[in-house]
């Protein structure tokens, strides 16, 4: 049988473990936001929340519950209560602003049909 | 501003537009969907139940490997929304501490039992059938969270119903034991699968106002005109016999007529009297109380495991 | 027995079994998001248990296919390991029964995908790749359990001293699991023991969980000699299509 070998106590493993979001309350497991960078895709993309002990455990649930049909190539888990979001008040101030920058956009300019690709 | 609030909410709402956890919402449109999507989400996981009992017995490996890819998407899809419900201010944990006391419901047909392996063609055929037709339109409604889980479970759900309707087919070309199983089941489910759709138009007290905030799209008996107009033809594909003497279709309206549904068996099953209520709650809160131990252990250790960290970090500094 | 046919019983009965057993999961999880996981490690097994009985059936020649060999055998015609049919217990035990399991498997299926079978060699590929992740699963769990509560602490440990006794049946050689390796295509279950007490040893440092001095060991399941619990698990497993042989599904 297996024989227990000297090693160092689990205090001092060498690798450290990301930190981890405050539980809510001593029972629940606390709530994680998921992204998920699909194969095809450019960027992360938010797709749900769950809940875990640890992030590690985020990441390996997330991979359980979120990729189950291909859709993954790489999983970010954020504690819920590490986002800040922007107020839905200020969406008028936030995003009005940019909504008479038209000349941003390729389509405001025309050109003549013999210019094919631009 | 009360008033200023309501107004712009309701203009939203009626431009199409989706509300967002943190957008202003009348109280009652918060309450009316906590109930909605923590029922649904109830649903899910108490609806893993009746299907699990065959994942030991299922006859074939491939089968047994479909079955359990199928009750696992249910447990993802009972994820999905309660993860949605937890957007308007309420706790997982809460949420299902509700289902266990017997104060929240969850949809009434989980409290029959499955008996023979056609049932499970029968639940993917039939019950799956109906929570599609209810669930579609819900990919649309005006609560962004909801909305999106249903985007999701819809795009997974779609196999569900396919590998019901073809354990059905299997079962009903089969030998003369199989096509009595089938029909069997067919007899069982098809009553109560009618009933998902919920009361009839004019004893469906909330429905006018869930339909007026977009949480829903279309009325009871609408929907289930529909589940019956597209079901009976591919009863008659499977050679099964639907156990309603008064079905017939009605050439003037283009739709089948049907007969009455037992609305009594109805209310008695909702209020906690069908075959399988209370073995159905009793088996989830013996699963969550006997994971108390582990979710505490895993809660324990991240907490020492933080400590040991920050320990280390400090010593290092 | 054709050498190569039994041997791919063993690997195909271990899947099936665990992978049975798991199912009983479905639903009954401590936590929704571990149910999906647990869920997801029984899917696997149940695959794997399919490659390899398919391929089984195919070497044996006899027209058996997986459902066959699943299904209409008798618990002593089976190969699997004591280990995994062990009762589920509490979530600790079947964790403990994974990972066990896990750290021999990802040896196993390691060594297997350097077969000089190519069909082997293609499935233990593949499983290798699971049987990686169903040991991170496990292994993480182990370290949960054995460093979270007292009670945790207390449970898990006596689990694995439940359970070590049956880890030597893992390691089973006889002359056939010899001349798999001579012949260069499987693997001596011998040679992986040490492998397997490298990453046990590993997790007993991070989990602070013990290993007894001295284990007394129980073997048989690689010759067809099994616990009580089989006949029970075969005979739930087996039913319908024992029920109604002529029967298709």
């Amino acid at each position: 049988m297996p024989t227990r070998k000297s090693a160092p106590p689990a205090a001092l493993r060498p690798t450290p473990p990301p930190p981890n979001p405050e539980p809510v309350d001593k029972k629940n497991w606390p709530l994680w936001e998921i992204f998920i960078r699909s194969r095809q895709g450019l960027s992360h993309r938010h797709v749900g929340s769950l809940h875990a002990a640890d992030a590690e455990m985020a990441v390996e649930n997330a991979r359980d519950v979120y990729t189950r049909r291909q859709e993954g190539a790489s999983i970010w888990v954020v504690p819920a209560n590490a986002i800040t979001a922007s107020s839905p008040d200020e969406k008028d101030v936030l995003f009005d602003p940019a909504d008479d920058k038209v000349y941003r956009h390729p389509t405001f300019y025309d050109l003549p049909d013999e210019v094919k690709h631009m | 501003m009360e008033m200023d609030l309501l107004q712009r909410f309701e203009a939203y709402i009626a431009s199409d537009k989706k509300i967002e956890p943190k957008d202003w919402m009348p109280d009652a449109y918060r309450k009316t969907l906590i109930r909605q999507i923590s029922q649904h989400a109830h649903s899910e996981i108490v609806g893993m139940l009746p299907e699990g009992n065959w994942i030991s017995r299922a006859p074939s490996l491939k089968r047994k490997a479909i079955l359990m890819a199928k009750v696992q998407d249910e447990a993802g899809h009972g994820l999905y929304l309660y993860s949605a419900c937890e957007t308007l201010g309420v706790q997982r944990d809460d949420t299902i501490a509700d289902l266990h006391s017997g104060k929240a419901k969850y949809s009434s047909i989980f409290n029959y039992p499955t008996l023979n392996w056609a049932d499970i063609g029968a639940i993917g055929w039939l019950v799956d059938g109906a929570a599609i037709m209810n669930q579609v339109p819900l990919c649309k409604c005006s609560y962004g969270p909801y909305a999106r889980a249903m985007v999701r479970v819809c795009k997974e759900e779609s196999f569900h119903q396919r590998q019901g309707f073809q354990i059905m087919m299997t079962m009903a070309g089969g030998t003369e034991d199989q096509k009595a199983m089938a029909q069997d089941a067919l007899n069982r489910w098809w009553w109560p699968s009618l009933m998902m759709f919920g009361p009839p138009d004019d004893d469906s007290p909330n429905s006018a106002q869930s339909m007026a905030w977009n949480i829903k799209r279309f009325s009871n008996d609408e929907l289930r005109e529909k589940f019956v107009d597209l079901t009976v033809p591919q009863a008659d594909l499977l050679g099964l016999t639907i156990p309603d003497p008064d079905l017939k279709w009605n050439e003037e309206t283009g739709h089948y007529e049907f007969g009455e549904i037992d609305w009594s068996e109805f209310k008695r099953v909702v209020s906690g009297h069908g075959p399988c209520n209370k073995e159905r709650i009793e088996t989830r809160r013996t699963a969550w109380d006997n994971g108390e131990w582990v979710r505490d252990a895993a809660n324990a250790h991240a907490e020492k495991r933080a400590a040991r960290r920050a320990a280390a970090d400090t010593a290092a500094a | 027995m054709d050498a190569r046919f039994d041997y791919l019983l063993r690997l195909g009965d271990d899947a099936l079994i665990l992978g049975q057993q798991l199912g009983l999961w479905t639903g009954h999880g401590p936590a929704l998001e571990e149910d999906i996981a647990l869920t997801n490690i029984g899917l696997d097994q149940i695959g794997q248990a399919r490659a390899w009985l398919t391929l089984a059936g195919r070497i044996e020649g006899q027209g058996r296919d997986e459902d066959r060999l699943a299904y209409f055998r008798d618990q002593a015609e089976f190969r699997n390991a004591l280990l995994c049919e062990r009762p589920n217990g509490h979530f600790g035990d079947t964790i403990v029964r994974q990972f066990l399991f896990d750290t021999y498997a990802v040896g196993l299926h390691e060594g297997l995908s350097r077969s000089s079978d190519p069909e082997i060699a293609a499935i233990a590929r593949k499983s290798a790749k699971e049987s990686a992740y169903h040991l991170r699963h496990s292994r993480a769990w182990m370290v949960r359990l054995g460093d979270g509560t007292e009670e945790s602490h207390a449970k898990v440990q006596q689990s694995l001293d439940d359970l070590l006794p049956y880890v030597g049946d893992l390691f089973h050689s006889d002359e056939a699991t010899q001349n798999a390796a001579v012949e260069g295509w499987g693997v001596d279950p011998a040679e992986l023991r040490e492998g397997w007490e490298a990453r046990f040893n590993e997790m007993l440092d991070e989990s602070g969980l013990t290993c007894p001095e001295s284990v007394p060991e129980q073997t048989g399941g690689r010759v067809g000699r099994h616990t009580e619990q089989l006949s029970f698990l075969l005979a739930e497993m087996q039913v319908l299509p024992r029920t109604y042989p002529d029967a298709q599904w």
